[in-house]
């Protein structure tokens, strides 16, 4: 990374839209602070060749070369060879391994699957909301969605004692509720009118996340002392956000979630990219700034959804998978946050799943419980480190 | 606690500022008025926790329970079971909607909250090392972990927010605080996944209450919440100049550093002693500073006493619907305070014509 040439100095190729610079009074400082001194320029050669490609790639050999650790190395080892004989043996009807077959094949495998897919979804599902809103603190965990999921996959979970899909269903449902009543309750009609009111709404839509979040998690924590401490425990698993359900059925689910969803963030990224502009100025450029804003809110709210679904709530992902793929490729790109949010979710649930019961006697760890842990230092050195360049 | 004292010493004690403070601000009179209401709501929700509860009673047995106290008597027990908790609510409200109207002036904030700013998380993960740990079950072996988890929380946050040139601008501390929360609450929930035992004790402190607690949680409470208090009471000045922002208060003379480290110490203790007394209590201190700007204006020599009364009163309310809302069970008040308060929060959002972060 440090040998890599610096890509800032590298000429700009000038973008389809020419280049408006918002008025800096529309940008809080706390913006500015965030998001660092390429702020302006941070989408400005989204389809452009360059480094970024490059970079991106090197992100997808990383995933692969993740997903490969996680299905065969562990606390049950597989040899390359065996992992393709026993997957052909699989697709084929073919003689099965006693123990190994369904170690690789019901466990690590849709494991490995389940966590690249919903690390995919938060993290574009992150960037989208902290793209639009222009705001860092815009993830689907901040802004309340994940909570929603939580509140109804908990009720469903105590209150009528479901378990496994409807678990999963309640989770989906609860999170577009939640959406629904934030993306209700910010709007107050100003919502995609115009610069100044637009940005206000993208802060309301913030807030009003954190404080029905806040009433989601009184309600979370009242169920939790209304019931056994047996179904509490798997509600803590299920609410730090766990691939240890990880099963076939759910890694099908959220793969055509994705197939339908990912289609529409590629088509998103255009209008995207012009509403960083400022509204204004997206308005002037022929996009219907309403219209555009709310497809991003419903495929992004649809995102964080299924993968809240097939998982649980994992901490950060969503939160991280932005800044970090933009520290890493020099500027913001959907595919790389993707990717980075698959690289997060595939590390955190090996140290998880594999290092962490080394040290507490067995314990397997929810997934969300290491993002959080590693997540947070990484988010304060961000908040430092970003202050001190552009003081 | 005679509230006309409290409410007069820093006023009296802090020459007014000729043109510092709020020159809009409305005249004495009716604000003088509205604290004197503000008593009164304090004094009548107090009454009502006493009178209220899963049991029915009179008011006059109420009363009798109070004044000529019959230990045979099992109305006038139920009565005096409900001493501590109301006395509880009072500190612990008290602290928490002082910290809060506090923190907001340090901060610059309108929505710190001992929640946004770590200290909840602090605690709670002291708390559950407290129970796994050193198998600490009582609700009195609670409260020096939680203070010193919320504290440490508060400071670290501080810290953190400091680093950097600008020092710890409302933003870099609201940031910090979440970042800092989320961190340990993943590594309490490490302990908590892994020790069912922990889990079972946490779950019910987790909610935040003032039901079943007696003097020996209030008691060594106390004092640490009587010094908060006394800090953050004489700060409305310094409040105030900092709320003009950090250039103008420093022309005004004010050493912005040191005042808002003397605040940050007493919402440190005032934070602290709240979640020792009651568990992690959101929406109190966030929403009780708003809401008493409407009666004072921006000015917070009367913002501080104006929120030391009302918010006690509301922690109070909430204890008391909670009581009777899902009889015969009891709804903890750390809920019925989220329950109410998010509604108010989300009003507050809408209203705001330019809600900043």
């Amino acid at each position: 990374m440090r040998t890599a040439p610096e890509t800032r100095t590298e000429p700009a190729v000038p973008p389809a839209v020419p280049p408006a610079v918002p008025p800096l009074t529309r940008e809080s400082a706390a913006e500015l602070a965030l998001r660092g001194n390429d702020s302006r320029k941070h989408w400005r050669d989204l389809t452009t060749r360059g480094k970024v490609p490059t970079r991106t790639g090197v992100l997808a050999l990383a995933v692969v070369a993740f997903f490969a650790a996680s299905v065969l190395l562990g606390s049950y080892t597989v040899t390359i060879p065996d992992f393709f004989w026993i997957l052909g043996a699989h697709l084929t009807g073919g003689e099965k391994i006693p123990g190994a077959s369904f170690i690789v094949m019901e466990h690590k495998l849709p494991r490995a699957v389940v966590g690249t897919l919903i690390g995919a979804a938060f993290g574009l599902s992150g960037a989208l909301f902290q793209t639009m809103l222009r705001n860092p603190l815009a993830s689907p965990d901040v802004i309340g969605i994940s909570y929603g999921a939580s509140a109804a996959a908990v009720t469903a979970i105590v209150v009528f004692g479901a378990s496994g899909a409807v678990v999963s269903g309640a989770a989906f449902a609860g999170a577009l509720c939640v959406a629904a009543l934030i993306y209700a309750i910010s709007r107050s009609g100003s919502l995609g009118s115009g610069g100044q009111r637009g940005d206000a709404a993208g802060s309301r839509l913030i807030l009003a996340g954190v404080g029905v979040a806040a009433a989601l998690q009184a309600v979370v924590s009242f169920l939790l002392t209304r019931t056994d401490i047996r179904t509490a425990a798997d509600v803590l698993v299920w609410l730090n956000g766990s691939l240890n359900s990880a099963n076939w059925d759910r890694a099908g689910v959220l793969g055509i979630a994705l197939l339908v969803l990912v289609p529409a963030v590629a088509l998103l990224a255009g209008p995207l990219r012009i509403l960083e502009l400022g509204d204004d100025t997206a308005a002037g450029l022929g996009v219907r700034v309403g219209a555009a804003r709310l497809a991003i809110v419903i495929t992004a709210v649809g995102l964080a959804a299924a993968a809240t679904a097939a998982a649980g709530p994992v901490a950060f992902v969503a939160f991280l998978a932005g800044p970090i793929a933009r520290r890493f490729v020099r500027k913001a790109s959907l595919p790389a946050s993707a990717l980075t949010g698959v690289l997060i979710v595939l590390s955190a649930d090996y140290v998880a799943a594999n290092i962490a019961p080394l040290l507490l006697d067995g314990t397997v760890l929810p997934v969300g419980v290491i993002t959080g842990a590693l997540g947070a230092p990484f988010l304060l050195w961000l908040l430092v480190t970003s202050n001190r360049k552009d003081a | 606690m005679s509230p006309l004292t409290t409410t007069a010493a820093p006023a009296a004690a802090l020459p007014a500022p000729p043109t510092a403070t709020a020159p809009d601000a409305p005249a004495r009179g009716p604000r003088a008025l509205w604290l004197l209401a503000a008593v009164v709501v304090l004094a009548l929700v107090t009454g009502t926790s006493l009178a209220i509860g899963a049991r029915g009673l009179a008011l006059e047995t109420v009363w009798q329970a109070l004044t000529q106290f019959d230990p045979a008597n099992g109305d006038h027990a139920v009565v005096h079971a409900r001493i501590p908790r109301t006395v509880l609510g009072l500190l612990g409200g008290g602290a928490l909607g002082l910290a809060g109207a506090a923190m907001q002036g340090v901060a610059r904030n309108p929505l710190a909250d001992p929640g946004i700013i770590g200290i909840n998380a602090g605690a709670a993960l002291a708390v559950v090392t407290g129970i796994y740990v050193f198998g600490v079950a009582s609700l009195g072996g609670y409260i020096w972990f939680a203070f010193l988890g919320a504290a440490t929380a508060a400071a670290l946050v501080y810290l953190i927010a400091s680093l950097g040139r600008d020092g710890a601008t409302p933003v870099k501390l609201a940031l910090a605080g979440a970042a800092l929360s989320a961190g340990l609450f993943s590594l309490m929930n490490v302990i908590l996944v892994s020790s069912r035992d922990t889990l079972d004790r946490f779950r019910f402190w987790q909610v935040g209450g003032i039901a079943g607690r007696d003097w020996s949680v209030v008691l060594p409470a106390l004092p640490f919440l009587l010094l908060g208090a006394a800090i953050v009471l004489t700060t409305g000045r310094i409040l105030n100049n900092l709320a003009l922002g950090d250039d103008i208060a420093r022309g005004l003379g004010q050493r912005v550093g040191l005042a808002r480290g003397i605040t940050a110490l007493g919402i440190v203790l005032l934070c602290g002693s709240a979640t020792a007394l009651a568990g992690p209590i959101g929406f109190v201190g966030l929403i009780i500073p708003h809401a008493v700007r409407f009666l004072t204006g921006p000015d917070y020599r009367w913002i501080l006493p104006f929120s030391l009364l009302l918010a006690p009163a509301l922690l109070l309310a909430a204890d008391v619907v909670g009581r009777v809302i899902l009889l015969p069970g009891e709804v903890p008040a750390g809920i019925m305070t989220a329950l109410i308060g998010a509604p108010v929060f989300v009003w507050l959002v809408r209203r705001a014509k330019g809600a900043g972060l």
